[in-house]
This record gives C-alpha cells, sequence and structure tokens, in this order.
C-alpha cells in the first residue's frame, strides 16, 4: 500500500488503513497517546473537549458490537458527534451506490469515517475517493487488515509485559482468514518482538505464510514453550463449512486452549482474545476467566487505542489542510 | 534572559510570596499542580523550597488547548496525573510564563472535569502581560517586556534557566 494515502507530506497519520508500512516510532506515538486517554477514562469526566463540533461515521458494510461501539464510545468521549450507519440494512440494500452514500455523508458535513467492509481494500478505495479533509479509519476489512485491534494488543501487551524487546509472541488458530492476526504480526515485527509464532493447522495458515515474519508450529503445546504472550484467535464457525477442518471437538483437542496447554508457556505469560470468545471452541472457561487472561483489559484498551487514532488522523488532516491554504 | 543563578533567585522571591499568600489566606489544605513541563519543575522548585511534601499534581493540557483545529495535536503528550481529589479543595495552579492566558484557560477546563474546585490560585514565574484573556496571576516572579517577536522559554529539568528566544 502506498504510504502516501494513509500520512501527510511530514509523516502524520491522516488516515489509518494499515499497519503495513507505519514505522516503529509512529505506532509507539499510538501508543503514547493511547495512555495519555487511558487516564481520561479514569476521570469522574470521561470526556475531553478535542473534536467538539466534528462529525464522525461509523460506516459498518459487516456486523459488528463490541469494535462499532467502542468507536461509538471513543468520539464521544472526544466530544465529537456520531452517526451510526449499518449499511447492510440501509440505503445500499435499496439500491444506492457505495459512491452515492458517501457523497450524501460528505454533505453532510462529516470529518471521518469508520469504515468496516467485508471486502479487502475498501477503507483504502474510499479513503482514495473522499473529499479531502475526511479521515477515513479501517475497522476491519475482509481478511486484509483490523489495525486499531492490533494496537489495543500491542498496548496490552505493553502495559503487561513493559517492552516489546525480548517478547515471544504466539498467536493460534485461523490465521488464514483472519484480518487481526495480519495486523498484529506487522504489529508485532515493527515494534520488535523477537519472535512471533504461528500455531494452526495447515488448512488453516495461508499460503506462504513464513513470508509474514512468522515461524510457524503445528502443535500447540511445544508452540507454546517459552512464550510470554499467547493471543488466540475466534475460530470463525462459518468456516467449518469448507471442510477445512474436521470438527469443533477435535479442533479443541488440538488447539483449544487449556490450563494443561498453556501450562508449557511461561508462568507469567498473558493470555489474549480479539472476542468474540467461543468457549470450549478455542478456549477453555477457566483459562478466558482465569489469572493470566487480559481480554477485558483489551476491551478497555480498544476505547483508548481508538480515542487516540482519530485524534491524531484528525490532527493530521487539519496540518495537511493548513499547509494547503498556506501553500496557495 | 535570567541565568541560572538569576533563575534560583527568581524562585526564592516566588517562594516568598507564596508563603506570604498561603499564610495570609490560611488555606485549609491544598494542592498544587504544574502545566507540564515548566510548571512542574517551578512547582516542585517552589515546593522544595517551602518544605511542602505532598503529592505534585501534572496537568498536560493537549487535549483541552483551543488551536487543535488550526496546530493539531502536540508533538508529545503524556497523561495528566491527579494523585489527589481537586472537590472542594483549594488548588495552587502554578505554570512558567503567561502569557496570552490561553494554557491557563485550558488548564482551568481540563481541572473542572476532575471536580469542582473551592478556589484556584494562578502562580507564575514570568507575566509577559500580552494577555488576550481576563485571567490574571495572583502572584508573580517577574513582569517581563519583550519586543513583538521575542518569545521566552524555561529550560530544563536540571539547572533552570529563562532563555529568551525570536
Amino acid at each position: 500500500m502506498s504510504q502516501s494515502t494513509q500520512l501527510t507530506d511530514t509523516g502524520q497519520l491522516k488516515h489509518f488503513l494499515s499497519i503495513d508500512g507505519l514505522s516503529k516510532a509512529l505506532l509507539t506515538e499510538i501508543l503514547d497517546t493511547a495512555e495519555s486517554f487511558i487516564e481520561v477514562g479514569e476521570r469522574k469526566i470521561r470526556k475531553v473537549p478535542l473534536l467538539r463540533g466534528k462529525t464522525v461515521v461509523n460506516l459498518f458494510f459487516e456486523a459488528s458490537t463490541r469494535t462499532r461501539s467502542t468507536f461509538e464510545l471513543a468520539a464521544k468521549r472526544l466530544s465529537a458527534d456520531v452517526l451510526n450507519l449499518n449499511i447492510s440494512t440501509s440505503a445500499t440494500s435499496k439500491g444506492e451506490s457505495l459512491s452515492d452514500t458517501l457523497l450524501n455523508l460528505e454533505a453532510m458535513a462529516s470529518d471521518m469515517f469508520i469504515v468496516r467492509h467485508s471486502q479487502s481494500g475498501a477503507p483504502h478505495f474510499i479513503a482514495e475517493s473522499v473529499t479531502p479533509g475526511v479521515g477515513i479509519i479501517n475497522a476491519g476489512d475482509g481478511w486484509h487488515a483490523h489495525p486499531t485491534q492490533a494496537m489495543l494488543d500491542m498496548l496490552t501487551i505493553r502495559q503487561n509485559k513493559g517492552t516489546f524487546d525480548g517478547l515471544r509472541v504466539a498467536i493460534i488458530g485461523d490465521i488464514m482468514h483472519s484480518r487481526v492476526a495480519r495486523s498484529q504480526i506487522q504489529a508485532l515485527n515493527t515494534l520488535g518482538a523477537s519472535e512471533v509464532r504461528i500455531i494452526a493447522p495447515s488448512t488453516l495458515l495461508p499460503p506462504e505464510v513464513e513470508s509474514l515474519g512468522v515461524n510457524v508450529y503445528h502443535q500447540l503445546h511445544s508452540g507454546l514453550n517459552d512464550i510470554d504472550v499467547v493471543i488466540m484467535l475466534r475460530l470463525q464457525r462459518e468456516r467449518m463449512q469448507g471442510a477445512l477442518l474436521p470438527s469443533e471437538q477435535e479442533y479443541f483437542q488440538q488447539y483449544g486452549l487449556t490450563q494443561e496447554a498453556l501450562a508449557n508457556a511461561k508462568p507469567d505469560a498473558i493470555v489474549m482474545h480479539p472476542g468474540p470468545i467461543n468457549r470450549g471452541v478455542e478456549i477453555e472457561s477457566a483459562v478466558a476467566d482465569g489469572t493470566q487472561s487480559v481480554i477485558l483489559d483489551q476491551v478497555t484498551n480498544g476505547i483508548a487505542v481508538r480515542m487516540a487514532v482519530m485524534s491524531m488522523a484528525m490532527s493530521g488532516q487539519t496540518q495537511e489542510r493548513n499547509a494547503l491554504t498556506q501553500g496557495a | 534572559m535570567f541565568d541560572q543563578q538569576a533563575t534560583q533567585d527568581l524562585l526564592d522571591e516566588l517562594a516568598k510570596s507564596l508563603d506570604q499568600w498561603l499564610t495570609k489566606k490560611s488555606l485549609a489544605g491544598f494542592e498544587i499542580i504544574g502545566i507540564r513541563s515548566g510548571g512542574v519543575w517551578v512547582a516542585q522548585a517552589l515546593m522544595e523550597r517551602l518544605n511542602i511534601n505532598q503529592a505534585l499534581g501534572e496537568l498536560d493540557i493537549s487535549f483541552y488547548r483551543d488551536d487543535f483545529n488550526r496546530k493539531g495535536l502536540n508533538d508529545s503528550i503524556s497523561p495528566t496525573s491527579l494523585p489527589f481529589n481537586t472537590e472542594s479543595k483549594h488548588l495552587i495552579l502554578v505554570d512558567d510564563v503567561l502569557m496570552s492566558g490561553r494554557s491557563v484557560r485550558a488548564a482551568m477546563n481540563e481541572l473542572f472535569d476532575f471536580g469542582r474546585p473551592a478556589s484556584i490560585t494562578l502562580v507564575t514565574l514570568i507575566d509577559l502581560g500580552r494577555r488576550e484573556l481576563p485571567i490574571a496571576p495572583q502572584i508573580t516572579g517577574a513582569m517581563v517586556t519583550l519586543a513583538d517577536n521575542e518569545r521566552v522559554k524555561l529550560i530544563g529539568p536540571d539547572n533552570l534557566e529563562v532563555s529568551l528566544y525570536s
């Protein structure tokens, strides 16, 4: 992806579409800014006036509860006005094209679109076709990327481990269909983790998986050896139909994270999951609710990370607009 | 403008004035809050001189500035830290240089999101007297008049020094 789409001429974020190609310094800036927003979330009044008067549109072409509601809360805590559009039940079902929908939303003086779409690359397409001055945040596109999820995971890891240096991280499950895993792998490698392992049956691995900068394991127990951070992925039940897996029971036996399996990782390893979790399919309840689990911290961090990228992208849009005005 | 020694002398004076203010007002308990970064350094120097041993609040006003639509976010942001309850408390708000008054407005807006203080006293090391808002310090170290293109800033955190630039 061309970086000129997401960055201003001076290297500031103006859209947030993918982790791919972003520098360690920029990812660290996102995490640092998010830390400040975590503090805001602990106040009596959990709101700052930064985006007062701005309009943020949640443009979800694919169903989502957690991601959409944390984006909505994030925008509201920045004092923006929020419009939630569930496109799958809206104008497009009446035959309106994506371009026409966007034109209408721009006519409502929107400043930022949060886009989720089942097609890989849709947010990128919108970022390139939208009026200058409107920021686009990718809230998950196809199998491609889910960069805010990856960054909230990075924040959770940094809070618990302090640093990425020397860390060994295992990502377990359906890598092939996971936009979360792709973004996590890019973020971990950029931030300097020692090793990123993926543990999965070969039917759930993308082709040429090693080119992503990971070590591949097929056995859960040996794969968890020496691991500091365990990231489980949701087994997307809809994938079962493609005969990629024999059965949920068999998958759980081989790849389900049980306390017994987790004992192979380091004693202070943390357990993460992007949610929604399938208890008894990819993770045992005792682990999901156990002392090593930080799954609910991830949700809290999701609000702060989304506040950070929204304000940074709006800041980049502002700086670019001012540079254009001054140049004119 | 004020070299290291002159800055130390200025801080001595400021501490004396603050001490007199506190005695005169006989405030029943107060909290001290510095505006990052310079205000925090000044507050630390004052607490050291007055032997005040309590947690210092540090305010980062990045999310409250009134020029986000002109300049965007600050380059470096760190979390505000108020390790005490501010509700119904007397607050001593400390900054290094007072010019337009816009930072103090942002700081007060932020403080009110933590609760309703009993009072806020503004202490600044330098007052440039170029106010754009109706805000005035109760205690100040020195009034300084500059040429239009001149600015001052406090260099720190070690060996504090007020430096002039244009």
